[in-house]
């Protein structure tokens, strides 16, 4: 699996907005790019990334090739409840990512 | 007399002024010469890309390899103890070989005679992980190679390479990295070229590379045949670089446009 | 405007065979202006997009255009009754307009992303957030595109 950073505080206040920082190790191929013979190179990318937290989605994002490789989303939620957040990364050629993050709120 | 000898001694001071070297104090890290955005992604570990590859070096350092079954851990056990300062004192002599080696061939050389195991070619994800992990390990750590009467065949061969025009374009390192650092060229400010963050996550190949990459680059800038990676000439420049930078704090994993 | 970079893959695909279909067509600019409009529209639809509430944060003059550090605010109390849908961010001179699209919601908290896009060319970056009643706001930032200096190829 890929490699991905995914940096939140491991305890909250309720009601607290966190702040959720995440990499993820990708070529982010935007399949524009030519060979130096001229052919195309074809186009490889995360597509969507999810946040889910409890199995709720919290957060989506659509990626385009004009996202930078190794793609830095941040984002924030709130601090609703004790649980844990699920990272999911997904593309091109089956590519597929997770994390998991484990949060103590009260 | 004495009049004439001085104005000779103040002539000769001044074309001595041109290539001597950046005092300390005025020696700058490419690092100030980029824009606040990407200083901020080298300052951040969270968001560093780099960061990816330091973990990939960590994952590396446990992994027992080779027909040994030996894993770096092993026998150096924590590398935030054992690689402090490691990094920030290469390319050193090897008393063994009589060589001097970067801390690319140091790994290396662990690799095939410690581990038995083959060594990982240049700018291979492997090789590029584990030097940015031991060389973070120096991070904030004065730059301070071995300036001494075994090391100086190979800070003078350095610096005559760096002072030596090359390429097409016919230019010398020293033209605009000593002589016209902090101008501009095409848009971009001319850095004086200290090796402060290596290995580096260059924005411009959108990964990760060693200095001996960016050297290749730099070569390729000025229109000439650029050396292999790890090849002497390089290891050598890589020394002078090292020793022109000393005092200056490491800053690996750097970012740099 | 054509940067050094085009130019020179206008030049070079020129010169080799015509399987190869590496020029821009000479209209360039307006085909990515017609796209990037193309693409506003799928997500405003007919709806009128203005200008205020979002703050698009990015550096004027860019070290390196692969890697552009941008963050999209935008000013909601993100209640569940006024709150972003989404955030979306376009660019006027790659060559495809989209970069991210970003859903969020009342469990966001707060109406803020922080992304790295590439941008090819200096022009205009566009962010647009699409609000919970329907309303669509924007914020437009210009960039100048640097190249970096001593490259792999020795393109330039």
């Amino acid at each position: 699996m890929a490699r991905v950073v995914v940096n939140l505080p491991q305890r909250a206040r309720r009601g607290e907005i966190i702040e959720i920082r995440t990499l993820a190790g990708h070529g982010m191929e935007t399949g524009f790019r030519r060979t130096q013979l001229g052919e195309l190179i074809p186009r490889d990318i995360i597509t969507r990334f999810t946040c889910s937290y409890n199995g709720i989605e919290v957060f989506r994002a659509e990626l385009h090739p004009a996202m930078a490789a190794n793609p830095l989303i941040a984002f924030s939620t709130v601090a609703t409840e004790s649980g844990t957040l699920e990272f999911r990364w997904t593309g091109d050629n089956g590519f597929s990512a997770t994390h998991s993050a484990s949060i103590t709120v009260d | 007399m004495s009049v004439r000898i001085l104005r000779l001694f103040l002539l000769l001071a001044l074309a001595c002024a041109a290539r001597a070297e950046i005092p300390l104090a005025e020696r700058r890290s490419g690092y100030e010469d980029m824009g606040r955005e990407t200083r901020a992604m080298q300052d951040d570990d969270a968001t560093n890309p780099a960061t990816l590859w330091v973990l990939d070096g960590e994952s590396l350092w446990q992994r027992k390899e080779g027909a040994a079954a030996r894993a770096c851990a092993d026998c150096h056990r924590d590398a935030r103890d054992s690689m402090k300062g490691v990094a920030a004192r290469h390319p050193a002599f090897d008393a063994a070989s009589g060589k001097l080696l970067n801390l690319e061939q140091r790994i290396n050389g662990c690799r095939v005679e410690r581990q038995q195991a083959k060594p990982f070619a240049y700018e291979s994800r492997e090789l590029l992980a584990l030097t940015t992990y031991v060389a973070r390990q120096s991070r904030g750590m004065p730059i301070a190679v071995e300036s001494s009467e075994r090391t100086k065949p190979f800070l003078e061969a350095g610096r005559a390479t760096f002072r030596r025009r090359q390429g097409q374009l016919n230019l010398a390192c020293v033209q605009c990295h000593d002589e016209r650092a902090g101008r501009r060229l095409a848009g971009t400010v001319i850095p004086q070229g200290h090796p402060t963050g290596y290995p580096i996550y260059r924005l411009e190949w959108q990964g990760m590379g060693s200095l001996h990459r960016r050297m290749r680059n730099c070569m390729a800038g000025i229109r000439a045949e650029p050396h292999a990676l790890g090849a002497p000439e390089f290891v050598e420049l890589e020394m002078f670089l090292m020793w022109r930078a000393r005092g200056m704090r490491l800053e690996t994993p750097g970012v740099r446009p | 405007m054509t940067t050094r970079r085009q130019f020179l893959i206008l030049a070079g695909g020129a010169a080799v065979s015509g399987a190869v279909e590496a020029q821009l067509p000479p209209n360039i600019e307006a085909l990515r202006k017609a796209a990037l409009a193309e693409a506003v529209r799928k997500v405003t639809g007919d709806a009128q997009v203005r200008r205020g509430k979002v703050k698009l944060d990015l550096p004027p003059l860019i070290d390196n255009g692969n890697t552009v550090p941008l963050s999209v605010d935008v000013e909601s109390p993100m209640t569940s009754a006024d709150h972003v849908r989404a955030i979306h961010v376009f660019t006027e001179k790659n060559p495809q307009p989209y970069v991210i699209s970003a859903h969020l919601g009342p469990r966001a908290g707060r109406a803020r992303i922080s992304t790295r896009a590439r941008i090819a060319d200096t022009g205009a970056v566009l962010a647009i957030a699409q609000m919970s009643d329907g309303s669509f706001w924007s914020d437009s930032v210009n960039v100048v595109v640097t190249l970096s200096a001593c490259l792999e190829d020795g393109l330039i």
